[in-house]
Parts: structure tokens; C-alpha cells; sequence
């Protein structure tokens, strides 16, 4: 028995079929929105640029883009130096970087102690702030030009010297493929060296207890507990820091030299598909401007491919981890 | 705190607890007294500035399994790894007192961790294979203390996987990953992977704690199998486990400083099982097996 | 039975010299592998200071740029312009990113829908600055004019992915029990997200957006195609401008003594607003985090 009339009552029942309030659809219907946003951006870069950039395929088609002929005055627009030089100065970068930041991430991971690991951590943290365009200015005014009387000292000693004459031979100036690999490798170290660390820290801990337990040192604990579980994740690793230095631009551009060229000699200058766009686009216009925005595509499609490639291969390694 | 026994000639295997460091044993022992395979000396063990386990001492025979028991938290876990230094990897873990170990510190400057590790092996709670095949894991061990060829190490896995008896079930798949097998025989691996390196010791924290009561079975049968080879010290919540399985048995337990609100564990009795289970001389040993507490 | 002197002691002492030595060797290395990227860093924060701090002076930070073969001249336009774009970017990029994580982690969740949008924001971290760059130039730039607000385009799709990725990170931290305790009262989903969870991660989320715009201020490539570039201050976001990054590129392969010069200091500039900002991001969250129980 209730003393309030049962046209309350009905009026409470109908509170709960009301319909959703105004507000909290518009904000649900927003923020979806701005997750969709996301995809509308990537398609429109994919769209836009590649518009732009049809009059250069349709110029060159295939085999003129992959051929080594990049002649503005002549209106060549052949790529292949430049890919060859993204793919280089990224390879370089990846040999050094990937077993320095292995190295710091199990020094952060296994050896030292709490309170030390955190500096670490806030000091590659510093790392990653560094603007890529002071990296590079340093690169061209103090680093190329120290580097270049030690380069010419290397190439003197191995003259001669079958396979290290034709990769360390001829070097002209500091600016080069070299150089730019050991920026790019500098830049690269923070993202591996997380990642790693992220892989490394799903070693269950029983594990390395087991191991200790067995009387390991700890390298083989190393060896033995942590790198089964980590190394699916830091293959994936050393891909993310691949892509990440393939598309790295400024340091690159200012310290490759800007010489389109095809050769196996590290120290001699070079071009990348990031370092010339930014070194050309300015003053491009008509073709040229259109293969400088190919240009931008076909790095756009190669590290899409290697990031959801590296994506992939973690995610996998991490539930594999997780999961036994 | 911990039991004072009087020394009791008429009772030849009484064991005696050292009353204070460096008292010697005064009781005359009959040529069957056991050889002393640890010694511990008014051992304090603290985490930074807690101090988990107070004042424990106790000796541990050879070719015994010797029971840990006690209520959760009452320092049984800690003590046990005290025994093969585990307790480094832990930051901060401090150990006052001594332990002895066939009359070595363990705790003294010139001591190896990992040395110590290799005689004193330990079983954990959770089966906890590496990721590699049955027959790495097992060679694991013998591996990074130099073994090379392939024979012998092949002799050493066998024997190992036998003594585990471990072996009929797993000889047709020992490249196959570790962990296909079942939580008992992942658990029994783990022991063959100990056994491996030929310790004197192997030291074990609730090995069937995450197994079913056949698996269990299976590891009790094999701890009284490799008793005659292996001094055994086993931490565990079961009880009845204990009666069954060990020759001593030392109950720890929680001591409450009301005034300062602190927990600390202590060793409360330890003497032969029977005695411990049947006619318990302190009244919380008493009220713990029978069941009344914890 | 006499008292005999006991047997003698075991010995415990670490006899596998080689292993220990290998496993100290290994230890080593990696402090090498530490060094070795602390020596990059360091030297250039200690050239930049060395050649960058005798060139700050209250007329360099304020002046107009000048030729790049005077001696005279500054980097004022460089700074608003800095100032100015990347703050434009923060303003389209920080809502619209912690929109798009809050859609992500309280609504879609794990639908196909929010897990694809998950999967391409991670993409969108990859792409190459420059690529941004491009983009906004034929989506924006062609259409209308070069400015700084297509620099800002250009940064906030730099900015949005992290920002996203970040909040996420941060709202999944949240336990669920604030929620439920809130819709245990009545409240709508949008009350929720807005009045709950949101207040309880907002420590998290500043910190990384502080961080994001720290990032987003030392880009470079967005802005080669975008803005142009300028000699006096342009305060408004149309019409080219220039940026303290831009500028640094385009003074690092001058020939001229002078413009080096100014790139250094303009260097040192450009580092002391990211510090700040990377700074100002550790302190928001030892502040404003609650400590995890």
C-alpha cells in the first residue's frame, strides 16, 4: 500500500523508457567521430598524395622509377638512388642502434636496481625530446666535419683490403651514408630501447628464479629465462626502429650530402627519399614537385607495411609471453 | 620463542637446539645421529626495516625430509630461502645471525651465491619450466656448469628424468616444449631439472600446492624415493602433507608486538614429527594442529 | 666421545671464475652501450649551450630576422611563430585525441570498430613526419594559402595518434569500480567519463600531451611545405610564418658565420621550451597522479 497516487507511479515507470538525454548521445556520437577521424586522416594521405603524385607515375611508370636517373634538368624522375639510400642509411642505423638498446634495456630490466633504472629511464626519455633538426645541425657543422679526417684516415688503412676497401674506401667530405646512419641509429635508440624493455619485462619472474635456483650467473639467467621469452618481441622491436629510421627526415637531409648516388662506399655522400624531399620540394614545381610527393607515397607505403609488420610480431610475442 | 631441550641421554635422537651461538651439543650421540646438513644461529631476516623472521635457530639433518609448517606469513617461505640464498634477489633483504651448511657460513665474504645455489637446490611453488624443450630444460643446468659432450649429457638427463620419475612418461618426446605436459609432470621436470646438477641439498616451497591430489601423490612417492640421496626441507600448508611425508617438523608462527603493531615470525617447535603431531610441548604448536587456529 | 675439531669447512667460493667473468663482461658491455649513447646526447647539449648561449640576448630573442649574411639580426618571429603554431596544434590536437581515446577505451572497447581505429592510430604514429607534411600541403596548402594554421594541421596530425595512444593508456588505468560506483547512481555514460574517469586520470593525460607538444615543437618537416617563411612577426595563424625549427634548418646550411650562429642560439631556444614543457610533464605526474595503492 503506497500513499503516493498511481500516476506517479506510471510517471516513474515512464522515466525509464525516456529516451537517452541530448547530451549523452552528442558525446558519444562525437567522440566516435573523433576516433573515425583517425582513418578519414590515413585514407586522405593515401588519397591526396597519391593524386599528386600521378603524373609522375604515369611519367615514369615502374622501371623509370626504379631506374638510378634523377635529372631535373632533364626531366628524369628516377628513384632508385634514393630508395637505395633510405634503405642503407636505415640498415646502418639498425646495426648500431639494435644492440645498444638491447643492451640498455636489459641493464634497465635486469641489472641494476630500482632506483638507479629510473635516471636511465628519464635519461633516454631526454633522448627522445632532442628535436630531430638540432640533432641535425650538429650533425653538419660539428660531427660531419670532425668525422671526415677519420674517415680519411680509415680509408688509407684498409686501401687494398678486398670487401672493407669497397665499403669504407673514397671518403670525400664528413657528410655521407655513415653519417647519416649514426644520427639515425642516435635518434633511434629511445623507441627500441622501450619496446625491448616492454618485451623483456614479461619474462615470468619465476623463471629467473628458477634459473638462479640452478646456480646461473646472470647472463645465463639471461640466456636461459629471458631471451626464449623476449625474442619474438625484439624482432619486432628492431622493425619498429627500422621504420621509424626510414622516415626520419631532418637529420638525415642535412648530414647525407645531397649526391644521388649508388655506391657501396659508406663514407661517400648519398641521398635519401626523406632527405630530398625536404632538400628539393622547395624550389620544385610541375613534375618535379609531383615525383617529390611520389617520393612521399612510397615512403608513406613502406613504413605502413614495416610498422603493422613490427605491430603484428609483437602482439604476437607478447601474448605468446602473457599466455604460457 | 624457539624450544630449549634438555640435553636427555636416555633419548639418543634427540636432537638439541643451540640455545645460544656457539654453545657446543653436550649430549652424548649414538653412532646413528645424523650428520648436520644446516645449522642456523639466532637468525633475523628483514626486508629494509621490517623484520619478517626473528631469532631463528635450528639444524637440519641429512637424508631427512624436515617439514616447514605454519600460518601464512609466518616467515616459513623466507626462512627457506635463506637456506640457498634466494633471498639476494630480493632488494633489500638483509640476514642477521649465521647459517651453517656442513659447517661453512653461507653468509660469509668469500661465499659464491651461485655456488651455494648449485649444492642447495629449490623446487618452487608454481611449476616453472623455461620455454625450451623437456630435454633443454634438464640440461639446463648441467650446461652452464661446463658439461659438453653430448653423452654425458645425455647420460645426465636420463638419470635425472629417472630419479624424477619423470622418465617412461616423456622419453619419446624430449625435444618436444616443456610445456605440453601436465602440471604434475611439469612440476616433476622441474625437479629432475634440480636434480641435474647433483645438489646435496634440494629444498622445496609448496611444491603441490598447485597440483591435484594424484599429482601430489606422485611427489610425496618421489620425495621418500630421494630421500636416501637428498636432505629435504619442504615448506608447506598441508598439514596432513607434513605427517605424512617428513621426519621433522619445525612450526613457525606470527608473534604480534600489540605496543608497536608489528608482525614478525618466529620458530615456535621443531622436533620429530611424530612428536610434533601427537604430543606437542607449546600449546600454539598444539592449537595449530589440531586445527583450532590457522 | 672427545670433542673433535670439525671437519673441514665446505668450500663455497666461486670456483666458475670464467662464468662469473663472462656474466661481468656482459654486465659491462651494457654500461658501455649506456655510454655510448650518452655521449651523443651530451655533446650536443654542450655544444649548443657552448655555441648558442653568447648569441642570446634580449635583441636576438625579439628582433626581426635579418639576411642570413648579417651579423645583425634575431629570431623573435621564429618564437611566436614556434609559439603560435605548435599552440594552434595543441588546441586541435589534445581534444580531438583524448575524444578519440575516451570513444576507444569507454565505448567501443573491443567492437571490430574500436579495435581498427586502435590499430591505425598505432599506424598513424609511424608515418614519417615529412609524409604529414606532404599531405597537408596538397589537402591545404594548395588549396588556400601557405600558413601557419597548415603548420598547425600538420602538427596536430602528428600530435593526434599520440595523444590518443597516451590517454588510452592512461584511462585503462582507471578502475573500473569508480565507474560503476557512478552509474550506481544514476549517472549518464557521457557524466561518467566526464565527471569520474576523467578527473581520475587527468594527472596521466596532461603529462602526456605536455610531452606531445614538446615533441610537436621540435618538428621540423610539417612545417618545410606549409609555412613558408617570414622576416617579421606574424601573430595571426594566416599567411606564412616561420617556426624556430624551420629556421634552424634553413640557418644550418648557410655559409655565413653569422646564420650559424643564430642557428645555435636558436637551437638552445627551441631545447630550453622543450625541456620546459618535459619537465613541466614529470612534475604533472608526481603531482596530480594518485599513487597506486
Amino acid at each position: 500500500m503506497s500513499a503516493t497516487p498511481t500516476a506517479t507511479s506510471s510517471e516513474r515507470a515512464t522515466h525509464l523508457t525516456a529516451p537517452r538525454p541530448l547530451g549523452d548521445r552528442i558525446f558519444s556520437i562525437a567522440a566516435a567521430a573523433a576516433g573515425l577521424l583517425v582513418l578519414v586522416i590515413l585514407v586522405l594521405i593515401a588519397l591526396s598524395t597519391g593524386n599528386e603524385a600521378r603524373p609522375w607515375f604515369e611519367a615514369e611508370g615502374l622501371t623509370g622509377i626504379l631506374s638510378n636517373n634523377w635529372d631535373p634538368a632533364h626531366g628524369h624522375y628516377g628513384a632508385l638512388a634514393f630508395i637505395y639510400g633510405t634503405l642503407i642509411t636505415a640498415t646502418i642505423a639498425i646495426i648500431i642502434a639494435v644492440p645498444v638498446s638491447l643492451g640498455i634495456a636489459l641493464l634497465i630490466v635486469e641489472v641494476v636496481p630500482k632506483r638507479v633504472a629510473q635516471p636511465i629511464v628519464w635519461f633516454i626519455d631526454l633522448l627522445a625530446v632532442v628535436p630531430s633538426v638540432v640533432f641535425g645541425l650538429w650533425g653538419i657543422l660539428v660531427f660531419a666535419p670532425w668525422l671526415a679526417p677519420h674517415f680519411k684516415s680509415i680509408a688509407s688503412a684498409v686501401e687494398g683490403i678486398p670487401v672493407l676497401d669497397s665499403l669504407f674506401g673514397s671518403p670525400t667530405s664528413g657528410q655521407s651514408f655513415f653519417t647519416a646512419g649514426l644520427i639515425l641509429a642516435v635518434m633511434i635508440v629511445p623507441i627500441v630501447t622501450s619496446l625491448s624493455r616492454e618485451v623483456i619485462a614479461t619474462t615470468p619472474p619465476i623463471e629467473r628464479e628458477a634459473a638462479y635456483a640452478l646456480g646461473a650467473t646472470k647472463l645465463e639467467m639471461i640466456t636461459g629465462a629471458v631471451w626464449p621469452h623476449s625474442k619474438g618481441g625484439i624482432v619486432g622491436a628492431v622493425m619498429l626502429g627500422l621504420g621509424r629510421a626510414m622516415g626520419e627526415t631532418i637529420a638525415a637531409a642535412l648530414v647525407i650530402g645531397s649526391s644521388a648516388q649508388i655506391t657501396a662506399h659508406l663514407f661517400s655522400p648519398g641521398d635519401s627519399m626523406p632527405a630530398v624531399i625536404a632538400n628539393q620540394f622547395g624550389e620544385a614545381s610541375g613534375l618535379q614537385r609531383s615525383a617529390l610527393i611520389g617520393l612521399g607515397v612510397v615512403l608513406f607505403v613502406i613504413t605502413i607495411i614495416v610498422n603493422i609488420a613490427a605491430r603484428a610480431v609483437v602482439q604476437r610475442s607478447l601474448a605468446k609471453s602473457r599466455g604460457a | 620463542m624457539d624450544e630449549h631441550h634438555e640435553p636427555n641421554a636416555a633419548l639418543t635422537d634427540q636432537p638439541v637446539t643451540a640455545p645460544a651461538i656457539g654453545a657446543q651439543a653436550s649430549t652424548p650421540y649414538a653412532a646413528t645421529t645424523p650428520e648436520t646438513v644446516f645449522e642456523a644461529e639466532s637468525v633475523s631476516i628483514y626486508y629494509g626495516d621490517f623484520r619478517a623472521v626473528t631469532d631463528v635457530s635450528f639444524q637440519i639433518y641429512q637424508y631427512e625430509i624436515t617439514a616447514f609448517i605454519g600460518p601464512s606469513g609466518c616467515g616459513k617461505t623466507t626462512v627457506l630461502r635463506t637456506l640457498n640464498r634466494m633471498n639476494d634477489l630480493v632488494d633489500g633483504a638483509r640476514v642477521e645471525g649465521d647459517i651453517k651448511y656442513h659447517g661453512a657460513s653461507l653468509y660469509g665474504p668469500n661465499v659464491s651465491a651461485a655456488a651455494v645455489r648449485r649444492r642447495i637446490g629449490m623446487v618452487f611453488q608454481k611449476p616453472n619450466p623455461f620455454p625450451k624443450s623437456i630435454y633443454d630444460n634438464v640440461a639446463y643446468g648441467p650446461r652452464i656448469n661446463g658439461v659438453r659432450g653430448k653423452d654425458k649429457l645425455e647420460e645426465i638427463v636420463e638419470n635425472s628424468l629417472r630419479g624424477a620419475a619423470l622418465w617412461d612418461e616423456v622419453k619419446d618426446r624430449l625435444k618436444k616444449s616443456a610445456h605440453g605436459l601436465s602440471g604434475g609432470q611439469q612440476q616433476r621436470l622441474c625437479i629432475a631439472r634440480t636434480l641435474a646438477v647433483e645438489p646435496d641439498v634440494v629444498l622445496m616451497d609448496e611444491p603441490c600446492s598447485a597440483l591435484d591430489p594424484i599429482a601430489t601423490g606422485r611427489i610425496e612417492e618421489l620425495m621418500q624415493e630421494i630421500k636416501s640421496r637428498y636432505t629435504i626441507v619442504i615448506v608447506t600448508h598441508n598439514m596432513q602433507q607434513a605427517s605424512r611425508v617428513s621426519d621433522r617438523t619445525a612450526y613457525y608462527s606470527v608473534l604480534t608486538d600489540d605496543k608497536s603493531d608489528t608482525r614478525t615470525g618466529v620458530l615456535v617447535e621443531y622436533d620429530r614429527t611424530e612428536r610434533i603431531f601427537q604430543n606437542p610441548r607449546d600449546p600454539r604448536t598444539e592449537a595449530y594442529v589440531t586445527g583450532r587456529m590457522g | 666421545m672427545a670433542v673433535t675439531t670439525p671437519p673441514p669447512a665446505i668450500d663455497l667460493s666461486d670456483h666458475a671464475t670464467w662464468r662469473r667473468v663472462k656474466s661481468n663482461i656482459a654486465v659491462a658491455l651494457m654500461v658501455v652501450a649506456l655510454v655510448l649513447v650518452a655521449i651523443p646526447l651530451v655533446l650536443v647539449l654542450y655544444t649548443v649551450v657552448k655555441r648558442g648561449i653568447g648569441v642570446i640576448s634580449w635583441d636576438f630573442l625579439t628582433g626581426d630576422i635579418g639576411p642570413q649574411i648579417s651579423k645583425q639580426g634575431g629570431i623573435g618571429p621564429a618564437i611566436v611563430g614556434t609559439l603560435l603554431i605548435t599552440g594552434a596544434a595543441t588546441l586541435m590536437a589534445v581534444p580531438l585525441g583524448i575524444l578519440g581515446a575516451i570513444y576507444l577505451n569507454e565505448y567501443g572497447r573491443k567492437s571490430p570498430f574500436a579495435q581498427l581505429i586502435r590499430f591505425m592510430s598505432y599506424v598513424m604514429t609511424g608515418v614519417p613526419s615529412i609524409v604529414m607534411g606532404l599531405f597537408i600541403f596538397t589537402i591545404w596548402v594548395l588549396r588556400f594559402q601557405f600558413s601557419g594554421f597548415a603548420g598547425a594541421l600538420g602538427l596536430a596530425c602528428l600530435m593526434l595518434p599520440v595523444v590518443i595512444r597516451s590517454t588510452e593508456e592512461m584511462l585503462l588505468l582507471v578502475p573500473d569500480t569508480l565507474r560503476e560506483a557512478s552509474y550506481a547512481l544514476g549517472a549518464s555514460k557521457a557524466r561518467v567519463t566526464l565527471g569520474v574517469v576523467i578527473p581520475a586520470a587527468v594527472g596521466g593525460i596532461v603529462s602526456g600531451c605536455l610531452l606531445a607538444v614538446a615533441r610537436a615543437a621540435g618538428e621540423t618537416a610539417p612545417l618545410l611545405f606549409t609555412i613558408l617563411t617570414v622576416t617579421s612577426v606574424n601573430s595571426s595563424l594566416t599567411g606564412p610564418n616561420t617556426a624556430l625549427a624551420t629556421q634552424i634548418f634553413s640557418n644550418a646550411t648557410s655559409p655565413y658565420d653569422a646564420a650559424q650562429a643564430r642557428a645555435w642560439g636558436a637551437s638552445l631556444t627551441l631545447i630550453a621550451i622543450v625541456f620546459v614543457l618535459t619537465v613541466a610533464a614529470r612534475l604533472v605526474t608526481r603531482r596530480l597522479t594518485t599513487p597506486k595503492r
